[in-house]
This record gives C-alpha cells, sequence and structure tokens, in this order.
C-alpha cells in the first residue's frame, strides 16, 4: 500500500508500463500493474503479469478507478493492466478541446 | 513531471514521424529526442546555468527548450528585435549562459564573459553528433523550464518563470496525447520567445503534430506555405490574420487553402472586421480564439469553433457578439471578476480578471509569486463575463482612462472611432487634464484619402456613447506604433499627449 501523489511517476515491475499520477485520493492504495505492485522509477522487475491482469496499457491514455478518485497518465505501455486494490482500472475517454496553439 | 516527458512519449509513440519542418529540413520526433539529450549533455557540462536562445525560430529551437530541461536548467528565448543596450541587459542577466545566437544578433554586443556562444547551425550540429546524450531529466516538476522576459511597455522587463508543472499543467488539460494525425501540420509563425511560440512546440509534440516554422511572417509566405505544406492547423496572431486579409484584398488572389481545417489565433485583440472576413473567406475552417498571458503558460480561455459558428450566423445580438469574447475557461482553470475592492462581482459587470489553476505560475525572478493566498492570479486585464459564463475583455488595467473618478475603457472608444468611414486605424490613451485628472485622448490614422477634421469625430462618438467618451484631443498620424507581436505601443502615444498642447 501507498499514498500516491499528483505528479509522481511509477513504473510496472512486471513489465515496460510506466505511469503518472494525475490526481488521487488521501488513503493509501495498492496500485498493481500486471498483478504487482507499482514501483519507484529506479526499482527492479520481480516477474512477469499475472494472466488476470494482462490486457495491456497504452501509452497516453488515461485510467481511473471505479470512483473516479485517482487518474493515472500512461507514459510507456506495456503487457500488464493496471489495478487499484484488486479492481481493474478503466480508460478514460478524453474530451478533446480545439488546438489552441 | 518535466516537459521531456511529453518529448519521451511522442518518439516512443511516433519515432519516425516528422516534429519539425524548417524550410528543407526536417526532424523526426526520434531525431528530435536524440538531439536534445545530445545537446543537454553539452549544456549541463558547460556550467552554464541557462540555456538562451538569440535568434529567429530553426530547428534549433524545439531542440533547445528539450535540451534546457534535460540539463537541468531554464531555457532563456530572447527577443532579437530589441536595442542593442537592452540586449546587453537580459544577457548579463543571465550570465553564465550557452547562448544559442545567429552571429548578426550578438556582432557588436559586449557580451558577459561568462556567456559561451554557438550558432544555431553549431548547436544543431552538436546535437546531431555522437557525443554521450543525457539519458534522464534532472530535477524536480518545481524547476523553472522556461524564463521569458515580458515586452514590458513599462520599466525594465520583468524575467517571467514557468516551471515544468506549470507548463505540462497546461499541456495535459488541453492536448490529447497523439491526437494528430500523421498527415496534420501546424504552422507556427509566432517567434520563438513568445509563450505561444513555446507552447506551439509543447502541445504539437504531446499530440505528435509535425509543426512547420515560418520564421519572418508576412502575409504571402503564409499563404505560400500553407498551401506548399498542407498545413492543417495554424496559431496567428490578430495582425498576422489582418496581414493575410490585406494580402488577399491587395492581390484579388484566391485565398483557397485546401488542406486548412483550424486557425486559432490570440495575442491581443483580434478586430472584429477581421475575424468576420476570415470567417467569409475560409467558411469550411475551424476558429478557435485563445486568450493566455505569459504568466499563465498560455491559453486559459477558448472560444471554439461551435461558439464562433453560432455567433456568426446569428441574427441576435447577445449571440453574435460572442464574436468578441475570449470564450470561456478550460476544464483545468477557474476565473473570477473581481471588483476595485476585492470581491467577486457578479455576471455582467466589468472588473479586474483573475485566474487560478495548475497552469498559472504568477511569478517573477527577483519579484516573487503575485498569487494571493488562494492561489489567484491578477491577470492585469479587465473585463467581464456574460450571463452564459462568456468573458470579454475589455483592455489592460493599465490602460484605463480615470476621469474623475470614472473608469473609461479605451476599447468601447475605438471601436466607435473604428467604424467612421474616414478611419483606418486608431487608439485611445489618457492624458493629464487639470480638472478631471485624466482625460480621454485620441490618435487616429485616417484611411488613405481622407481628412477627417476633429469635430467631425467628437460627433461621432457623442452620438453614440456617453458625452465623458468624448476625446477631448485628437492627433493625426500615417500608423500607430506596434510592437511585433501587434500590441499598440500606447505609452508613446501617451508622450505624445504629454509633450505638447491639447489640440
Amino acid at each position: 500500500m501507498k499514498t500516491l501523489k499528483a505528479g509522481t511517476r511509477l513504473k510496472s515491475a512486471a513489465c515496460d508500463t510506466e505511469v503518472m499520477v494525475i490526481r488521487t485520493r488521501p488513503e493509501p492504495v495498492l496500485l498493481c500493474c500486471g498483478g504487482i505492485e507499482m514501483i519507484a522509477m529506479d526499482g527492479q522487475k520481480a516477474g512477469e503479469p499475472d494472466a488476470a491482469f494482462a490486457n495491456g496499457t497504452l501509452v497516453g491514455k488515461r485510467y481511473v478507478d471505479e470512483g473516479d478518485t485517482t487518474e493515472l497518465l500512461c507514459t510507456k505501455g506495456g503487457k500488464g493492466s493496471l489495478a487499484i486494490d484488486g479492481t481493474p482500472l478503466a480508460v478514460k475517454e478524453a474530451k478533446a478541446l480545439p488546438s489552441s496553439d | 513531471m518535466n516537459i521531456v516527458m511529453a518529448l519521451e512519449m511522442a518518439a516512443e509513440c511516433h519515432p519516425d514521424r516528422i516534429a519539425v519542418t524548417s524550410g528543407t529540413n526536417s526532424l523526426t520526433y526520434g531525431a528530435l529526442l536524440r538531439a536534445a539529450r545530445t545537446a543537454g549533455a553539452q549544456v549541463r557540462d558547460s556550467g552554464c546555468r541557462h540555456l538562451g536562445l538569440l535568434d529567429i525560430n530553426s530547428l534549433a529551437a524545439p531542440v533547445a527548450i528539450f535540451a534546457a530541461a534535460y540539463a537541468g536548467v531554464p531555457y532563456v528565448p530572447m527577443n532579437y528585435r530589441l536595442t542593442r543596450p537592452e540586449l546587453e541587459g537580459l544577457l548579463a542577466r543571465i550570465e553564465p549562459a550557452f547562448l544559442v545566437a545567429a552571429p548578426a544578433y550578438v556582432d557588436g554586443l559586449s557580451m558577459p564573459a561568462g556567456n559561451r556562444v554557438v550558432s544555431g547551425g553549431d548547436f544543431l550540429a552538436l546535437a546531431q553528433s555522437d557525443a554521450p546524450p543525457v539519458t534522464e531529466a534532472p530535477g524536480a516538476p518545481s524547476d523553472v523550464a522556461v524564463q521569458l522576459f515580458t515586452s514590458g511597455t513599462t520599466g525594465a522587463p520583468k524575467a517571467a518563470v514557468l516551471r515544468h508543472e506549470n507548463l505540462m499543467s497546461y499541456i495535459l488539460g488541453t492536448v490529447d496525447f497523439a491526437g494528430a494525425d500523421e498527415a496534420d501540420a501546424a504552422l507556427v509563425a509566432v517567434p520563438p520567445y513568445h509563450i505561444a511560440g513555446i507552447s506551439a512546440v509543447l502541445s504539437s509534440t504531446y499530440a505528435c503534430r509535425r509543426m512547420v516554422q515560418l520564421p519572418n511572417f508576412d502575409g504571402a509566405t503564409w499563404l505560400d506555405l500553407c498551401r506548399k505544406e498542407a498545413v492543417t492547423n495554424a496559431f496567428v496572431v490578430p495582425t498576422m490574420l489582418s496581414r493575410v486579409i490585406e494580402h488577399l484584398d491587395a492581390t484579388g488572389e484566391s485565398g483557397a487553402l485546401p488542406a486548412m481545417q483550424a486557425i486559432a489565433y490570440g495575442g491581443g485583440k483580434m478586430p472584429p472586421q477581421v475575424i468576420e472576413k476570415a470567417m467569409a473567406v475560409w467558411p469550411a475552417v475551424d476558429f478557435t480564439n485563445a486568450y493566455g498571458l505569459t504568466e499563465t503558460s498560455s491559453t486559459i480561455c477558448l472560444l471554439g469553433p461551435d461558439d464562433h459558428h453560432l455567433a456568426f450566423t446569428s441574427n441576435d445580438p447577445e449571440i453574435r457578439r460572442r464574436l468578441h469574447s475570449v470564450g470561456k475557461p478550460i476544464g483545468t482553470v477557474e476565473i473570477a471578476i473581481r471588483g476595485a475592492d476585492g470581491r467577486t462581482l457578479p455576471a455582467g459587470e466589468i472588473g479586474d480578471v483573475y485566474v487560478r489553476g495548475g497552469q498559472v505560475s504568477g511569478e517573477y525572478l527577483g519579484v516573487g509569486s503575485l498569487l494571493d493566498a488562494e492561489g489567484w492570479f491578477p491577470t492585469r486585464d479587465r473585463g467581464c463575463v456574460d450571463a452564459y459564463g462568456f468573458l470579454y475583455l475589455d483592455g489592460r488595467a493599465d490602460d484605463v482612462i480615470v476621469r474623475g473618478g470614472e473608469n473609461i475603457s479605451p476599447g468601447e472608444i475605438e471601436d466607435v472611432l473604428r467604424l467612421h468611414p474616414a478611419v483606418s486605424d486608431v487608439a485611445v490613451v489618457a492624458m493629464a487634464d487639470e480638472q478631471w485628472g485624466e482625460a480621454v485622448a485620441a490618435v487616429v490614422v485616417p484611411r488613405s484619402g481622407a481628412a477627417p477634421d476633429t469635430a467631425e469625430l467628437q460627433d461621432w462618438v457623442r452620438q453614440r456613447l456617453r458625452s465623458s467618451r468624448v476625446p477631448v484631443a485628437i492627433r493625426f498620424r500615417e500608423e500607430l506604433p506596434y510592437n511585433e507581436m501587434g500590441k499598440v505601443l500606447r505609452r508613446m502615444l501617451k508622450d505624445d499627449f504629454r509633450a505638447t498642447e491639447p489640440a
């Protein structure tokens, strides 16, 4: 369990996935990718994705939890899928703004 | 959170897509990332504390923005049109700097000994060499990514600082990652030292969109480049759009831009006639008005294509006037209008525009943060929000004319005078007045062949506005002094009235 912080970057211990926390809740959460808890950017890989959490992540996609309290930006895609406290995160459909620059 | 994240993601996803085109040269996103990392190592190892740019737009500019982040120093693009003493002042303020500069801009300047100067070409060669690159950007999200000297119509230029977290808050809040198509191309005509020049690089990179640079703007070249490079998106300041329209009017040539999908504009007040004309010339193009400041990491409000269309085709004056609005705040920022006593004003009342959000820096070197305890930044713009939530700007707080305690905005008087058939351009400024403290004065540029007289123009205003709005003095000029971004230099006009007796 970790208390997340907006702006923090984490990587998967099971695949190439990297994320950045966009917003989060104040309580500690168990954030996993591929079924293994995500680690600091300089951490060591600890295995392969669990088959139950192997739907993959896509770079640039936003992932949110059920209650829409935590949002992650995938900064590098991988084979594992993201989950908080055992519940998979869903891709958030972005509302595109017109290009202004 | 660091701006290089945008480039690393783009290079990971679309390494072979062209990032930027300058003349006949291009860099892919993969090559831009390698160049930024390699140049970053050189800058870091030089021991310099800033990466400066004193040059027109070129491939070196986007490389330098990201190279500075990899070196862990602020990127400081400077206005190459400044006078020699002004430039020498800035160069002393950023010493020791790794300075990318065209020889023409630094020849004969007294250069601080700690500044290392390389040309744009040499910088690119360095960036594309086999020297060892930086693998990871150092530092924290709160480190300064960009330092911009504000145009400073009064006093010495202030150095606005934009932190990585400010710029990335703007990018993540407004741009869809890899949202651009392979064929998309954005024309960048603003200079690299303008906030829109910075945000163009960051937004395009995060969208994985190709940038096409136009270093020296003129209307004909802009049109040519749009066609030659099949440009789909362009950002212009109002003066640029005026020049393009003037060129079409003068030559009678076709304005056809087959690939163009969207034109965004900002950086100053858009004359209603110009945007209406542009919408008529390019009916299939989506227009967006973007309002933002250097201190807010670019855009904070948008008037989007749907609102433009609705306003343009409406007969209801309340809807139609939205073409004069800068739209609504983007989702990640809030706007408030405050009165002189600091309380929030109701819809429709004009006051000071305040803004709050992650992208708002509101901070200058040596001055500190101008944010209040709740995070609100005073933009120094005047304006009001209507009942529908649209923001209307009403000039700069510094330009308001205070006549006997009454606040008068130059904008409404200028709008009225501009409608006079003999008036081509106009600026309204304050002049000292014994009785009222300040009085309204106007500088008018007559249309060619026309010779309006003072009494006629005063009558014109008197018939349309309150008597306090009638200029007591009117001067005629062949043209108004503008800075290169199309902003009227009101201070110079005020000096005119200070130096001589009223007409």
